[in-house]
């Protein structure tokens, strides 16, 4: 993967596979500068996802040596210009803002007209946007209408040569790959919450504000939004946020087992999580599914017990601080990215490990008291 | 009424075993099933079928094998099924995609007009979520994307309410026909197949269109070539630089074992144990 972000001395990138691909960016493209980044907000708040891109655009542009700008959609009702004081502090050197009573709650034609027309008028080579249900939704109409290449979910973004390196798990989240879109512009990526670390805020950074209207009244737009229905605050699982996560997998062999999880996870006031494979055998709810087609988590300690580390998985949660693996098979993938690994019976060790943590953390808090 | 059900058949990627030397795929032995959120799909435009009568359509673009995932969703009361197949397709990614697919929608509705096509949320081999709303644009339909449920079906206004899943809340639409739903999964559980119905998918004539029967206009842009992305490379993953840092239970006993991992750890990262210790305390 470090391969791809050594710069290509002068040379452009050649992929692998045959030749007669779209490979060479015509002239006529070659004036598209800039890495952008689309904000995501909704009922008054940015979606951190966007902060965290920002903070990828930056790396991004400074290494391509242009400008990081954020783009804002929104109504009347939107601060948009508190949004983009903030996107300047994360890294962006101009904010452009689109508001209109038709951007007021996220549709996909406005938004979609909204975006492709600063995009032909402003001409990025890169747009990133967060893969949640909005950035998905309106990526993949944007980039059908501008005819440009969109990578899903990229869990690593690098510059090779001029052009972006997107790498994604494929096949199922077996291996990785590395796309590009060499010929067309812009280049388009998601990237899912959680997977680019939060950059550091520096409120003194400011920066311009560009406005441009939309262009487009009520009537010209079909689906109307009807009403929103905040979800219920039915403590759902935080799974994303969580400083202490303990996960289980196929190693448990059953959903009885499974409760050992629960038990260390109590102890250490810690999130439970589960592979696809625990998640599809019912031992734990899909929610709590943590990987490419789960959740990406970040906590300051993860331990995995009975997880073999599968790419599909690891993508979830490789960027946590401390790493513990719990693990029969001393060959099992998860070794090669953990921090501490345990060579034993998931069954055997999890009661053991949760007995010594309650022994321990028992004696420390009494001390506090 | 007249639906269009996108599926793709795909590798049970619960199976797929990669080389651990050449990293390739190894595809012997591995099933291939229609991808599993393309089942809410169809599932929900069957159920539309029982209430106002008509027709669901299949349609799929993939090798000729594919067939058998069109059979197996006509045995689950699909009305009819075709599969665009060309060598001309090998190499596409989504935009190229979406490209043949609307074009076969729009050869199928040249036969009888469409209402409403729907996809799954995603495919498991590809995740990326882009083929439904490419689909969508290409065809000019409004595009519901992660729709929990289809609220309303007014024909004769021809009109349609569901709700759309969104970050925090469900947004509840409304809009005009024809449209592109991709439905989410959990929403509602696939019928079991009729023997009517399984007999019936047996004999069914899929059929089978090359690049022009789908109405293929442009072939710049279908298949590798209108592939904008280009997979630079595929890789295993890199283990961390050091390995983990390993005790065999077997060596010493599951307690002293555990006592040594959680000494290394909070000596280690001291202001871990400080903030566990913490937050119990609360």
């Amino acid at each position: 993967m470090s391969e791809a972000a050594k710069p290509a001395a002068g040379t452009s990138p050649r992929p692998a596979g045959r030749a007669g691909r779209n490979t060479e960016l015509p002239e006529h493209l070659k004036d598209h500068k800039g890495v952008w980044v689309f904000i995501e907000h909704d009922r008054g708040q940015v979606h951190s996802v966007s902060w965290e891109l920002m903070g990828q655009a930056r790396i991004l542009a400074d290494r391509l040596q242009v400008p990081v700008s954020g783009v804002l959609l929104g109504g009347p009702a939107d601060p948009l210009e508190k949004y983009a004081q903030e996107a300047h502090a994360f890294g962006a050197d101009r904010c452009y803002l689109v508001r209109d009573p038709v951007l007021q709650g996220y549709r996909n034609e406005p938004f979609t007209k909204g975006l492709t027309d600063l995009v032909n008028a402003h001409r990025p080579e890169i747009l990133l946007l967060g893969a949640t249900t909005m950035g998905r939704d309106l990526a993949g109409s944007v980039a059908t209408t501008l005819s440009t290449g969109l990578t899903a979910d990229c869990t690593e973004l690098n510059i090779d040569g001029r052009a972006l390196a997107a790498t994604r798990p494929t096949f199922g989240g077996s291996l990785l790959c590395t796309i590009m879109t060499l010929a067309y512009r812009p280049q388009m990526a998601t990237v899912r919450p959680r997977v680019m670390p939060m950059p550091r805020r520096d409120a003194t950074r400011t920066g311009d504000i560009v406005e441009r209207p939309l262009g487009m009244v009520e009537t010209d737009i079909v689906t109307k939004l009807l009403d929103f229905i905040p979800d219920a605050d039915r403590n759902t699982v935080n799974l994303a946020y969580a400083d202490i996560i303990v996960s289980g997998g196929k190693g448990l062999k059953n959903g009885d087992n499974f409760r050992l999880v629960w038990e260390l996870a109590r102890v250490l006031g810690a999130e439970v999580g589960a592979t696809r494979a625990a998640v599809q055998a019912g031992w734990a709810e899909p929610e709590r599914q943590v990987g490419q087609t789960g959740k990406t988590v970040r906590p300051k300690l993860y331990i995995a017990a009975g997880i073999s580390g599968a790419i599909q998985h690891r993508v979830g949660m490789e960027a946590a601080d401390v790493i513990v693996a719990i693990n029969t098979d001393p060959n099992a993938p998860i070794f090669d990215f953990a921090h501490h690994g345990i060579v034993g019976n998931a069954m055997q060790v999890l009661p053991v490990l949760t007995q010594a943590l309650r022994t321990h953390l028992d004696k420390r808090i009494r001390r506090i008291a | 009424m007249h639906i269009v059900v996108c599926i793709k058949q795909v590798p049970d990627s619960a199976q797929i075993r990669v080389h651990p030397v050449t990293n390739t795929i190894m595809r012997q032995g591995v099933p291939a099933i229609v991808n599993p959120y393309d089942l809410f799909a169809l599932e929900e435009a069957l159920r539309l079928k029982d209430r106002f009568g008509g027709r669901v359509t299949m349609l799929c673009m993939g090798p000729p094998q594919a067939e058998e995932a069109l059979r197996k969703c006509v045995s689950f009361g699909a009305t009819d099924a075709i599969l665009v197949t060309d060598r001309a397709f090998a190499g596409a990614d989504t935009l190229a995609t979406s490209y043949a697919l609307a074009a076969a929608i729009r050869k199928i509705g040249e036969e009888q007009a469409v209402d409403l096509v729907f996809t799954g949320k995603q495919t498991i081999d590809g995740d990326t979520a882009q083929v439904g709303p490419g689909i969508a644009k290409r065809l000019g339909m409004n595009l519901l994307t992660y729709v929990s449920r289809i609220v309303e079906v007014d024909l004769d206004r021809r009109r349609l309410k569901v709700e759309r899943r969104a970050e925090g809340g469900v947004q509840l639409l409304d809009t005009t026909l024809p449209s592109l739903v991709t439905m989410l999964e959990g929403t509602n559980e696939m019928r079991f197949a009729s023997m009517e119905d399984m007999l019936r998918a047996a004999r069914c004539p899929v059929r089978r269109w090359n690049k022009d029967q789908a109405g293929i206009e442009d072939v710049a842009r279908i298949g590798l070539k209108g592939s904008p992305t280009v997979v630079s490379k595929v890789f295993g993953p890199t283990p961390r630089c050091e390995k983990a840092d390993m005790q065999v239970v077997a060596d010493s006993s599951a307690n002293d074992v555990c006592l040594n991992l959680l000494q290394k750890i909070f000596t280690q990262h001291p202001t871990l144990e400080d903030e566990i210790v913490e937050r119990l305390s609360v």
